[in-house]
């Protein structure tokens, strides 16, 4: 039996509980006789805490505690890496000794019983440093080989890849474009800050947490105290946004911890805004060469991608910054190397659309000079170079749908209508530009587990330990189950975001669906099969009466060989129009049109929602978005949302279409999703500044794309 | 301007005419330089102090450093205020202050005695929505929900103004109220669907 539940636009399950203010993030769970902690963080980016003095702020009104590396507790900090850890380094370990590694970086904990009590005791903390020599100006830093590079499955490759002869390929093209693109420090500023309540009682530990995977809090903060995970019990059921940010459990969550157990109560630790710049991560500064040869009918001979990022001095960040090279588009000769640039600064992270969403700019970008050199339309030469296969891992894909995607973008943009010359199109005193770029992510699936059980009076309950920060997890998994089920979706109850639930892979990748969507569609599949066997009866709801008591099922689910078989992404086309004024130099996006093979689409309503979004983010990117580091000291002196720009209402184009191509792919998982938080990321920035470029006949290779690079 | 869009330097201003005792408090711990703090007096005597929040009074005995927003979130325990910077910069914590739109992160709650203070928890009406509560289910007006109070008390302001005329004036008086899931699109169809609501039950 089939309800044709999943693919109907239905508004969100926990929607009232939104717009009423009833829906509960981290910080929102006060507990009894709860104390304030507040960080005291470096001023020096590298160096030694020379003196710290803390007798005037333990003196201070309401003060319980003040911890620094003298009297904080010698933590266990037993052996971790989680999924999101970068494979090579060890975490930052807090209050331990008297070493500072980057700004910022915590020194002291204050806890106290009230909010204002402790944020004005951590202004009372003397600090001295004896200095040293840091790094952090990350054009001065020289790029080094990582000693492993993560790709987009998770797994590792060497920082070298190469097929065919491109130095040769790229010396004996008719056509070459050799550009190098900057794309600066960007954070992740979910509107909700970090915060972490926790509570011991006894050797257990409750933590309230905003993060993206409960089970990842659990294991670290086990591993730093040197307790079982299973004493850890991680709530977090609504996550203000992250896009990243709170895919690992970064050192406050262990400052909370540390603070509870010193206060002998619960303590509740929200980061403020700036500190949300110095401990949570970031999408790291990159440098990309990409050199591309081809001939002149427009076929790709050669393609160099050459890029690097910055990383902490302790720990090797990378992301899948060159894999789309690799493969989106035809070519005999790639050669792709990846490099790290360590600096005093806090590790980076991956932010929406890792990796791709950077890499891919360059990429886009390269490829819309190419198309201007070679005279040709930037779609045309994309269609030139479509590859029958996964060139890189001699695979065929699993579905592609990017000709589809073209041909349904370009269509509803009205592209045929485009004048090719820069600066050929007009609105009165502002130049028009209309610019493109393709976009890919990949199809990423991680072992899942979930559980459901029917109950007699005919409803049920679901549940795995997911996360939702924003895509539509409730709702969407409500969906799945409620289809495996036979059951109309008022009867089924999803639960999330505890770690008490089966465990999930991390909520970030766009793997959530694939992952958590086949465990929650077998596990229902299986309670559904029990029922009906057990109660002898072909309807579900006669069989539970007949039982008359709670049939439960839990399955796990796993990615096959898929991945041997078939190189498994998604493919995408963004089409924008930018309108520059010549004189002020300001960009405004008027339209985006987004067409997306993203696999079978559980909930069209949800997943509009994603994409308009990911390009509502890839304005930022292309236009605002950059977290300045002062290169004398790591500092960020705009870590504020007056000074870091990101798109309010006002930047919202007034047009913003996006387009599902039919695609079914029964190759991926169960489900046939391919994922879309990522991808509606990727290709915005390109597709902007293709179009700045037609606009204005300026190609501009350092974002973001302010107005006084234009002038 | 009205008298109610209280910013913090207003606020000072106004605490100096007052006399109240908040000479010396840090407002904003995180900008104090060391100097300033060598120099802060002890926290003054905690003030006894009346919220009317949502038609109902509510006695507090609050630090005068107090926000308005951290007294509803903190010692209220009405957390469907949000707070996304504590600077005025994002819009999450906007709440109704005799009907205005105000950031309450920027306003002390021992300045919103006597005013009539209406957030997100009491707006709807018992079971029934409110027509801008609905509009932004049906539209999908937000992701994460985290912005998404603070949107709906300024959607609310922003109809009642008048400023909900077109999507293009709906855009430039919404955009004290950041979305980073970046649902903008929807969150504008949604006021422009209770706008109409509200103008053909003959304004509201």
């Amino acid at each position: 039996m089939t309800t044709a539940i999943i693919g109907k636009p239905l508004s969100r399950v926990d929607g009232r509980q939104k717009v009423t203010g009833q829906a509960t993030y981290a910080a929102e769970f006060d507990q009894p006789n709860q104390a304030y902690a507040a960080v005291v963080r470096s001023t020096v980016a590298a160096g030694r805490i020379a003196s710290i003095e803390t007798a005037e702020s333990e003196q201070a009104p309401g003060i319980i505690a003040v911890l620094t590396h003298h009297n904080a507790p010698k933590l266990a900090y037993a052996p971790h890496k989680g999924f999101t850890d970068p494979v090579v380094g060890e975490r930052l370990h807090v209050l331990q000794d008297d070493r500072v590694n980057h700004q910022g970086q915590p020194v002291a904990l204050v806890v106290a019983d009230t909010l204002e009590q402790a944020g004005h005791a951590a202004t009372l903390v003397r600090v001295t440093y004896a200095p040293e020599t840091g790094t952090t100006d990350v054009t001065r830093v020289e790029p080094v080989l990582p000693t492993q590079q993560k790709t987009d499955q998770g797994s590792t490759q060497p920082p070298e890849t190469r097929r065919g002869d491109h130095e040769k390929a790229l010396a004996g093209a008719e056509v070459n474009v050799d550009e190098t693109y900057v794309i600066p420090r960007e954070n992740h500023n979910p509107i909700e800050m970090h915060a972490t309540i926790a509570a011991w009682e006894g050797d257990h530990l409750t933590l309230w947490d905003k993060s993206q995977w409960v089970h990842g809090v659990a294991d670290e903060i086990g591993a730093v105290f040197g307790i079982p995970a299973e004493n850890i019990h991680v709530v977090s059921p609504f996550v203000g946004g992250a896009f990243g940010s709170a895919l690992r459990t970064w050192p406050h969550v262990t400052l909370a911890a540390l603070g509870a157990r010193a206060a002998g109560r619960p303590v509740k630790l929200m980061l403020s805004r700036r500190e949300m710049y110095y401990g949570v991560g970031y999408r790291p500064h990159t440098v990309q060469r990409v050199a591309l040869g081809a001939s002149r009918d427009g076929r790709l001979t050669a393609i160099l991608h050459d890029g690097y990022e910055e990383t902490s001095n302790y720990e090797e960040f990378s992301e899948a910054l060159l894999s789309a090279s690799q493969f989106l588009h035809s070519c005999p000769n790639v050669f792709t190397r990846h490099r790290i640039a360590p600096m005093n600064v806090h590790t980076p992270t991956y932010m929406r659309a890792p990796g791709e969403a950077s890499g891919v700019f360059a990429l886009e970008a390269a490829m819309d000079e190419l198309a201007v050199a070679l005279n040709i339309d930037p779609v045309e030469l994309r269609l030139r170079n479509e590859p029958e296969q996964d060139e890189f891992k001699n695979l065929p894909f699993s579905s592609r749908s990017t000709r589809e995607c073209y041909r349904l973008a370009a269509g509803r943009f009205g592209w045929d209508r485009r004048s090719p010359e820069p600066r050929s199109m007009r609105d009165g005193r502002l130049l028009i530009g209309w610019g493109m770029a393709t976009a890919t992510y990949p199809m990423n699936f991680a072992p899942a587990s979930a559980m459901a059980r029917l109950l007699p009076d005919g409803t049920a309950e679901v549940a795995s330990a997911a996360s939702d920060m924003g895509p539509g997890t409730w709702t969407s998994m409500t969906q799945v189950a409620a289809e495996a089920l036979g059951l109309p979706i008022e009867q089924v109850k999803f639960s999330l975001g505890d770690s008490r639930l089966p465990k999930t892979p991390p909520h970030g990748g766009s793997m959530t669906m694939a992952s958590v969507g086949s465990a929650v569609q077998a596990a229902c599949r299986k309670a559904r099969e029990d029922a009906l066997a057990r109660g002898g009866a072909n309807d579900l709801a006669a069989a539970m009466r007949r039982i008359g008591q709670a049939v439960e099922a839990t399955a796990d689910s796993a990615p096959g060989d898929a991945s041997k078989r078939f190189s498994m992404h998604s493919f995408g086309a963004v089409f924008t129009e930018v309108a520059v004024d010549p004189d002020l130099g300001e960009t405004r996006v008027r339209r985006i049109v987004g067409a997306y093979g993203a696999g079978r689409i559980v909930n069209p309503k949800t997943a509009r929602s994603q994409c308009v979004g990911g390009m509502i983010g890839g304005i930022g990117m292309a236009l605002m978005e950059h977290s300045i580091v002062d290169a004398r000291n790591g500092r960020v002196p705009n870590a504020n949302f007056a000074e870091y720009a990101v798109p309010v209402h006002a930047d919202a184009p007034p047009v913003m279409d996006v387009i599902f191509a039919e695609e079914h792919d029964p190759h991926v998982n169960p489900l046939g999703v391919k994922g879309l938080g990522e991808i509606a990321m990727v290709g915005v920035a390109p597709a902007i500044t293709n179009a700045i470029f037609h606009a204005t006949g300026k190609r501009i290779r350092e974002l973001p794309v302010t107005p006084d690079k234009l002038l | 301007m009205t008298s109610y869009d209280v910013t913090r330097r207003e606020l000072l201003a106004g605490t100096a005419v007052a006399g109240v005792a908040l000479a010396g408090v840090n407002l904003m711990p995180e900008f104090t330089s060391l100097a300033a703090a060598q120099d802060a007096a002890p926290a003054a005597a905690p003030l006894d102090i009346v919220l009317r929040v949502n038609g109902t009074e509510q006695r507090l005995t609050l630090d005068p450093r107090t926000t308005l927003l951290d007294a509803l979130r903190e010692h209220l325990h009405l957390t469907g205020s949000k707070k996304g910077c504590g600077l005025g910069q994002c819009g999450a914590c906007t709440v109704l202050m005799d009907g205005k739109r105000v950031k309450s992160c920027l306003s002390l709650a021992a300045l919103a005695e006597g005013r009539e203070i209406t957030t997100i928890e009491g707006l709807a009406q018992s079971e029934e929505l409110h027509p801008l509560q609905a509009a932004f289910i049906e539209r999908d007006a937000f992701q994460c929900g985290y912005c998404t109070p603070g949107q709906i008390m300024a959607g609310v302001a922003c109809i009642a103004e008048g400023h909900a005329g077109s999507p293009q004036e709906i855009r430039q008086w919404m955009s004290g109220n950041l979305c980073r899931c970046g649902a903008y699109d929807h969150i504008v169809a949604a006021i422009q669907d209770a706008a109409a609501v509200s103008s053909s039950v003959g304004g509201g």
